[in-house]
């Protein structure tokens, strides 16, 4: 099971970086808020996919699952949504501005 | 435990949610914010003091006993540079108070230079590495807002390629984080040091290690510094200098604290790693800070051959070259604040930012010109200002350490500083005046103290560099015997107790 989510965390950072190396703002943003999906997956799957019983404490069970990587995960989500929300305002606001929706445009309106 | 530690975070991140509410009363927002830094900066002090007879200070959050909580850990390192960054900026705001404009008052710009310096403070301070990764994003978010702000074009556009970089930057983290997690199973620094030194540093963990280096040396410049010039050549002086003073330093602590406390047992692999980071860094600093003719790009590039400088000593990394790599930070702090407040007024007073522009503004301004004559020194590293102390215990690292070329590379750097501020001084402070004592801009008092008080600041380094001395020495001392900083976190007969 871990070697399986560890590939589909390859293929989704295959298609981020593919996303990242693109000249469109939207592509790049879009890069990194699959970047991170991937991650927050390679997080859980670090701290050991489910193993046993929620952690509860609980007079039986006694095999948990590890909580501790889905507190990180849930820090590292609320961090990267208000980041891509900042690239979202930002990427307007260029477009705004300048009227480029690509890194390329936008140097060449510099440039004039 | 003890409450105060949490203070020099607490305060600047409390004041700034109150000063959102109060937009267009800028005295309130000037007199709030420069408390909220000048008492974070007292906190540190008090710490520093208390640090000294009690020892290494820790503070669990609700209770929870390490290694199961988030904690702080206040040692003098860490304490060392909370106290320099919370004064630092409290002298640059009020260089923002004068100069920094209504428009940016209105989008508040005190409230996110508070939330930057609680995200530098709880970097600094915190002992769990997760906890560090969240502190450097209450940072960077500050920052991202702090460069567009005043939206001109050049501004935007840096700010995108500087968001994309820091966002690969945290997603590395991240991704170092969770293969650490993976492999020692927890995220304490103290815990983690204990677990890597009883398991030994394996291939996994060295590559771990790697990860670390590679996200921490984009965020402090070393070698991966491509992003640096632009960014921070981009916003308003106070802005820069706040930038170039802080964030750089940052990166540059967090390397110095993980080599030295969790993955210090394969020098032979990481040091040298380092050491050949730091020495790509001094070469292209330097070739940057010669080739370019923008005063703030030679400034910007300033920064990074001292970052290149610093992580020398953590390359060598015997005892007294990281004396020198902490007196060199403290110095650079204050110096490249000096540095970007000097060359962003020089800017902001004659709308020219080429050196070729310039010329003369000595008769103009001879107290700002004297003013960069000092910071210039005080960067080269001339007696009697600060950057000479934390030089001269360096090159002794070095020499202990037997690495003469990164020595060779980093004296021969400090000529590069010299002639690149040497450059700037000569093009535009002598020579003849080509601005009529009519036309000049009237530079006000209030705008040249807090870059009279750096000058102070350095000068008061270097003189009272005996004063600091047993903090610096006790912050080194702790980096080479991480077993010091296990054990105050990890007190095992006190745990044992209870």
């Amino acid at each position: 099971m871990e070697t399986l989510i560890t590939l589909l965390v390859g293929v989704l950072v295959m298609v981020a970086v593919y996303l990242l190396l693109s000249r469109n703002f939207v592509r790049i943003i879009l890069g990194t808020a699959i970047l991170s999906h991937a991650i927050h997956l390679l997080i859980l799957t670090m701290g050991g996919l489910k193993k046993g019983g929620a952690p509860l404490l609980t007079e039986e069970g006694s095999t948990y699952t590890d909580a501790l990587p889905q507190a990180l995960i849930l820090t590292a989500i609320v961090i990267s949504f208000a980041v891509t929300a900042f690239l979202l305002v930002l990427a307007y606001r260029i477009y705004r501005e300048t009227g480029a929706d690509n890194l390329d445009d936008v140097r060449r309106e510099l440039d004039d | 435990m003890t409450n105060a530690l949490v203070l020099p975070v607490l305060i600047p991140l409390l004041t700034a949610i109150v000063l959102t509410f109060f937009r267009n009363s800028f005295i309130l927002q000037r007199t709030l914010s420069f408390l909220a830094t000048a008492s974070s900066a007292g906190i540190g002090v008090y710490l520093l003091l208390r640090i000294q007879s009690e020892g290494i200070l820790r503070l669990d959050f609700g209770g929870w006993e390490p290694p199961y909580g988030i904690l702080f850990v206040g040692d003098s390192f860490a304490l060392l540079l909370v106290t320099a960054a919370a004064t630092v900026t409290s002298i640059i705001l009020l260089y923002a108070f004068s100069t920094i404009g209504e428009a940016f008052e209105k989008m508040y710009v005190y409230p996110f230079m508070l939330f930057l310096l609680a995200g530098v403070n709880g970097s600094f301070l915190t002992g769990d590495v997760f906890n560090l990764f969240v502190c450097f994003e209450v940072m960077l978010l500050a920052s991202y807002a702090l460069l567009i702000l005043g939206g001109r074009k050049v501004q935007l556009v840096e700010a995108f390629t500087y968001i994309t970089i820091n966002v690969l930057a945290s997603w590395f983290f991240l991704l170092a984080i969770a293969y650490l997690y993976g492999a020692t199973g927890t995220l304490n620094m103290a815990q983690l040091a204990e677990r890597v030194a009883e398991n030994g540093q394996g291939p996994v963990l060295t590559v771990i290690s790697l990860i670390f280096l590679l996200v921490f040396s984009l965020k402090a410049g070393l070698l991966l510094y491509f992003w640096l010039p632009g960014s921070y050549s981009a916003p308003p002086a106070a802005i820069a200098a706040l930038f170039g003073a802080l964030l750089t330093k940052v990166g540059i602590y967090a390397l110095i604290r993980m080599f030295t406390l969790v993955f210090h047992h394969s020098p032979e692999i990481t040091q040298s790693i380092i050491g050949i980071m730091a020495a790509l860094t001094l070469i292209g600093g330097s070739i940057g800070a010669l080739s370019s003719s923008n005063i703030q790009q030679i400034i910007a590039y300033n920064v990074v051959i001292a970052v290149g400088f610093i992580l020398v000593g953590l390359a060598a990394g015997n005892e007294v070259a990281l004396q020198g790599s902490i007196y060199y930070v403290l110095h650079d702090m204050v110096a490249k604040a000096m540095l970007f407040l000097a060359g962003g007024l020089m800017i902001s007073l004659t709308g020219k930012a080429k050196i070729g522009e310039l010329s003369g503004l000595i008769r103009n301004y001879p107290t700002l010109g004297w003013l960069f004559f000092i910071v210039m020194l005080s960067l080269t590293g001339i007696p009697p200002f600060s950057g000479f102390i934390g030089k001269v215990l360096l090159g002794e690292g070095l020499i202990e350490a037997e690495t003469y070329v990164l020595l060779t590379l980093a004296f021969l750097s400090s000529l590069f500083v010299l002639y690149s501020l040497l450059r700037i001084f000569l093009n535009c402070f002598m020579g003849e005046a080509i601005i009529g004592s009519e036309e000049q801009v009237v530079l006000k008092k209030r705008t040249l103290l807090p870059i009279v008080m750096l000058g102070v600041l350095t000068l008061a380094i270097g003189i009272g560099a005996d004063a600091i001395a047993p903090f610096v020495n006790d912050a080194a001392s702790t980096l080479v015997n991480p077993q010091t900083y296990i054990e105050a976190v990890l007190d095992k007969e006190a745990l044992l107790k209870k």
